[in-house]
């Protein structure tokens, strides 16, 4: 059934392809002109500002998606796998091109966001209610006026918060936002902008979530013949969460120049659902989660030459985990982290197409923790990058230097007693060249292509976990090669307002990998290991038609598909049946890909995605037991604008995974089946 | 050019929703390996439990058969394909009394019983964090991480911690009979004239103030009560007796500065007669010889200590032979996990934990320390039981 269905949705997608493509030189038909501003904000805004593009979604596109996080709307990105436990509360991290979840990079409003401890941003706690845009940078960002934390991660994602925008002599904008639906969820959120005047302007939020986070699941087997050999269907519990969060900004605009400061509250308590597991009914562990951040950026054009930018962050993250039930270990921890980062960027133009930048960070981490025998780490890290642009006619060429410095300081401790106290340098450089090329000056056609290495550090968690942690951890490193091209045409006046097509092949490699090892003897004694090595051989594509259909009647399709080979070449001598040399890693599938096509008529705007992710295994020992069945969704998303005298009120519904399939997107950790969601909005 | 494009774009999609779409998950199909000549005696077969890691749900019981000389695996999902979810989370032992087997299925918290001849489905028995299970006239004494939790100090120095037990189990009904309060997270236990010994480790209070547990509990089986607590070491895993009733007891150390070792108790003198200086993780004990293995991580030296294959005389007392792998194969065992040892033919059956993720292994070497076989197993293979007449009687 689904397969037809799959088959019978490709050919239509086929179809209106094809045949829009003969069709499209006939059908003159005059665009909207707001319509077409629109595509072309999005398609080509400074065409080639950037050496190589970002994957982007923003603006409707954005709020047009079935998302509840971040983390759902960056599946759509071509290149990334997401990790998801399931469920509005579970956990969910991102990992590009298959290099590891801790090599990617997560800015929010143009500051990184950090955790020392276990490296990892939960996306799932981000919230898309007050997200203008989202993009996806392979490699770096291909900017060099950035700070120099923004040259030093494999893949990085830019989060941008809404700026305020102001129609006329209106100097307040209120958003009020209500969201109900499965998983008893109920979602309130408002908003409030304000302009004190043309250079001056601000914005406060709210949000509030809360949702029991209960739903069915089910799992089966069934015999060769066909038939069913076991079938069961229960409720996942304990997956209920209530998160507050509260946000607030400041814009102000000076000559030549522009600042921003803000602040950034969560607040939150969730269950942990856990593993399905054979006899376990019941989990009962829980987390809390506070997170407070503010931070400020300042920029400004000195004179014609020189430009500078200073950044500044200051972060501090609890979180309390408890495990009350008494048939497991009885756990009750709590750790506090803090971070204080400062930033200077300088660029300085040499001659017109050519600049240069060097910025210059100081970063300090800190991690307290109840934990006995705990090492109370501090890090410092000072990083130095040094870049440049240059452009010869259509040639345009980036380069970067990075000089990291790290000091870990800790303690041995044991039973309360300090015996030690350490002190760890360590120095490195990593560079990274990005390069564009138009062949003819007439096609928006170009070749580009970008090589960069880079290191993780070792996390708190990996170094110094009481009893689990390995001091002695290297950086591990991810090494990137990029070849690809990108072709877009716009097309004033034709059925087709514009087309783009990209293609990147890639090969990484990442090594000395940080991996869990067994230690002593009983299976919570683990310890962590410089000993993993990956390949990974991978294709992204992505492509994107806009047709102009009828009056007032627009549709715009984007396709992503990513193939990855991404090998384990750990243990050379692990070989035959269950070996694990060149096997794929762990929940990498070869193939997945995206369709999201959304119509907009006047005020009425439909929205439909596919996902689908191929057949993975859950470890690099590509046997039978480890294999996971491909998994797709399909969602559904309507929505109708319409005004009561000044207020503009919109109402959307949505349909997720219509097709109710039960999935795993990590092994005994169910997802929901087919859910709802209702939204209203009202702006005034 | 644009149509061009459109191909591209059809073919890229069509090989990814077409080359794969999501099929039934099916009943695992055993994989019967043939690795050995067939040999004859007593004995006809060995089980290996693998217990699967934490929250994968991956335990699997695998089946060597003698009289084939054919290495079968994940018998128990093909042997009762109704059972939803399979066996279990985490298998940590497995034993046979009667004509039932036992397999202690720990992150499940229930013993699985089976027919030992057809490994179908008897019935379970729930007991919570169930670690090792020892059989005595009719019941079977199970070591459980679950007791009551204890509150001591005020405020700041408040430590919260949590007792075990022995369960008792009535063999023919599968009821639990009777439970005896022990120390902190026992592990293994043995019987020896009439009274239980419990190695307590207090493993879960590794970094706590309170520390590790040092003691065997002594249970006495008539009345069922705890009747002394006899200090070793810290943090006791393993528990076995040998024929002259010596307890052969392992300590885990506290994986710092403090190392795992093996204890030699005499339960007729109640002292400690020996300490030996080994780096122990797993051992078994055949006639008069204690079977030794173990590799162990030191957060000191930052590396494995050189594995231990190791023999201790439980008669003399003496470590007579300090590496029974002769051919040097053990530096291809990354994680020596489970032995046992064929009473018989003296082989010995070594279980290669690997990662504890991907497929372990079961190594067989000869009495002469030469590899004879290797076999690919299920996700960590740890416990063995041999299945044939009066074997495990002995």
């Amino acid at each position: 059934m689904l397969k037809r269905f799959t088959i019978t949705l490709l050919a239509i997608v086929a179809c209106c392809l094809g045949l829009q493509a003969q069709d499209a030189n006939d059908v003159p038909l005059g665009l909207d002109t707001l319509q077409y501003l629109e595509n072309v904000v999005v398609y080509g805004r400074k065409p080639y500002a950037e050496v190589i593009p970002a994957q982007t979604l923003a603006g409707k596109k954005l709020e047009g998606l079935n998302s509840h996080s971040i983390a759902d709307a960056i599946r759509y990105f071509s290149g990334v796998q997401v990790k998801d436990y399931g469920g509005v509360g579970g956990i969910k991290t991102i990992d590009i091109r298959s290099m590891g979840t801790n090599h990617l990079g997560v800015f929010y409003d143009g500051i990184q966001l950090g955790n020392a401890q276990n490296g990892q941003i939960d996306l799932g706690k981000f919230s898309l209610d007050n997200i203008e845009e989202i993009s996806l940078y392979n490699g770096q960002k291909s900017e060099i006026f950035q700070p120099a934390r923004d040259f030093g991660s494999a893949g990085t994602v830019y989060i941008k918060t809404r700026r305020p925008k102001f129609s006329g002599e209106k100097n307040d904008n209120f958003n009020i936002t209500m969201r109900t639906g499965s998983f008893g969820l109920a979602n309130p959120s408002v908003r409030w902008e304000h302009r004190f005047n043309h250079n001056l302007t601000m914005s406060l939020s709210a949000e509030y979530t809360y949702a029991t986070g209960q739903y069915h699941f089910r799992y089966r087997k069934k015999f060769s013949d066909g038939t069913i050999a076991w079938d069961t269907t229960a409720v996942r519990k304990n997956g209920d969460v209530q998160a507050f969060r509260a946000e607030g900004a400041i814009f102000g605009n000076i000559k030549d120049g522009k600042w921003n400061a803000k602040f950034y509250y969560y607040d939150s308590e969730r269950g942990i659902p856990g593993a399905i597991v054979n006899n376990v009914w019941m989990n009962s562990q829980r987390q809390w989660d506070r997170n407070f951040f503010t931070q400020g950026s300042w920029q400004k054009q000195l004179n014609e030459k020189f430009e500078i930018m200073l950044n500044g962050k200051y972060a501090r993250d609890f979180m309390h985990y408890n495990n009350p039930d008494t048939t497991l270990m009885l756990i009750d921890n709590k750790f506090w982290q803090d971070e204080i980062y400062i930033s200077s960027s300088n660029k300085y133009t040499i001659l017109p197409d050519w600049d240069v930048n060097l910025s210059v960070d100081y970063k300090w981490n800190y991690l307290n923790s109840t934990l006995a025998n705990f090492s109370y780490p501090h890090r410092h890290t000072t990083l130095v990058a040094l870049a440049t642009a240059r452009t010869w006619h259509r040639f345009k060429c980036q380069a970067s230097l990075l000089y990291t410095m790290i000091n870990d300081r800790y303690k041995t401790v044991y039973q309360g007693e300090t015996l030690a106290h350490h002190s760890k340098w360590m120095h490195k450089f990593t560079p990274a060249v990005f390069m564009n090329y138009q062949p003819m000056q007439r096609y928006d056609f170009y070749l580009r292509a970008f090589y960069k290495r880079i290191f993780r550090m070792p996390t708190f968690n990996d170094l110094f976990y009481t009893d689990m942690g390995n001091a002695n951890l290297r950086p591990e490193y991810a090494n990137q090669f990029d070849f690809g091209f990108w072709y877009q045409r716009l097309c004033e006046d034709g059925f087709f307002a514009g087309l783009k097509f990209t293609a990147d092949a890639y090969y990484n490699t990442i090594t000395d990998k940080i991996i869990a090892v067994p230690s002593g003897r009983g299976q919570y004694r683990w310890t962590m290991m410089n000993i993993g090595k990956v390949k990974i051989l991978g294709v992204d594509v992505t492509a994107r038609a806009t047709m102009h259909v009828a009056r007032d009647f627009n549709v715009d399709i984007n396709l992503s598909y990513t193939y990855q080979k991404a090998q384990d070449y750990t243990d050379p001598e692990s070989t035959g049946y269950g070996g694990t040399y060149k096997g794929q890693i762990a929940y990498i599938p070869w193939h997945s890909g995206s369709v999201v096509g959304r119509a907009t008529w006047r005020d009425l705007d439909i929205n439909y995605s596919f996902i689908y992710v191929g057949e993975r295994y859950s470890l690099s020992d590509n046997i039978i037991i480890n294999h996971q069945q491909p998994w797709y969704t399909h969602d559904l998303s309507a929505s109708y604008t319409f005004s009561i005298s000044k207020t503009k009120l919109k109402v959307a519904a949505e349909v997720n995974n219509i097709f109710n399939q039960y999935y795993d997107v990590i092994i005994n950790y169910p997802m929901p089946g087919r859910n709802y969601k209702l939204i209203l909005k009202f702006d005034f | 050019m644009k149509n061009y494009f459109y191909y591209i774009i059809l073919i890229l999609f069509s090989i990814a929703l077409l080359d794969s779409c999501r099929e039934d998950d099916v009943i695992y199909f055993p994989e019967t390996v043939p690795i050995t000549q067939p040999e004859y005696s007593s004995i006809e077969g060995l089980y290996v439990l693998n217990e699967g890691c934490m929250g994968w749900n991956q335990s699997t019981l695998d089946y060597y058969d003698y009289t084939t000389g054919q290495y079968t695996i994940n018998i128990y999902a093909y042997s009762n394909p109704t059972q939803p979810m399979e066996l279990g989370d985490v298998g940590n032992d497995i034993g046979i009394y009667g004509s039932k087997m036992y397999m202690v299925i720990n992150c499940s918290n229930k013993i699985e019983v089976v027919d030992k001849k057809t490994v179908k489905r008897v019935g379970q028995i729930d007991i919570p964090n169930c670690r090792f299970i020892k059989f005595h006239k009719g019941y079977a004494y199970v070591t459980s991480y679950v007791g009551p939790v204890v509150l001591e100090g005020m405020g700041s120095d408040e430590d919260v911690y949590q007792l075990g037990a022995v369960f008792k189990v009535d063999t023919t009904t599968l009821e639990v009979v009777g439970k005896c309060v022990v120390g902190r997270q026992p592990d293994e236990l043995d019987i020896v004239d009439g009274k239980i010994y419990v190695a307590n480790s207090g493993g879960y209070s590794q970094g706590a103030k309170i520390g590790y547990e040092n003691t065997v509990s002594v249970i006495d089986i008539e009345s069922f009560k705890e009747i002394e607590r006899i200090p070793i070491a810290i943090n006791l895993l393993g528990c076995k007796s040998d024929k002259r009733g010596i307890l052969w007891i392992s300590s885990r150390g506290d994986y710092n500065g403090t190392p795992s070792k093996i204890y030699a108790y005499d339960t007729q003198k109640r002292r400690l007669i020996k300490t030996f200086d080994l780096r122990v993780g797993n051992m078994c004990i055949n006639g008069d010889s204690l079977y030794v293995i173990s590799n162990e991580w030191s957060n000191i030296s930052q590396g494995y200590t050189p594995g231990t294959y190791a023999i201790i005389n439980t008669k003399t007392l003496e470590i007579v032979n300090e590496q029974f792998i002769t051919d040097g194969t053990e530096a291809r065992i990354r994680k020596p996990y489970g032995i046992i040892v064929n009473p018989f033919t003296k082989d010995i059956y070594i279980t290669d934990a690997t990662n504890y993720l991907d497929s372990g292994k079961v190594i067989c070497y000869g009495d002469d320390g030469k590899k004879k076989w290797e076999v690919v197993a299920g996700q960590i293979p740890a416990h063995f039981v041999f299945l044939g007449e009066n074997i495990n009687e002995q």
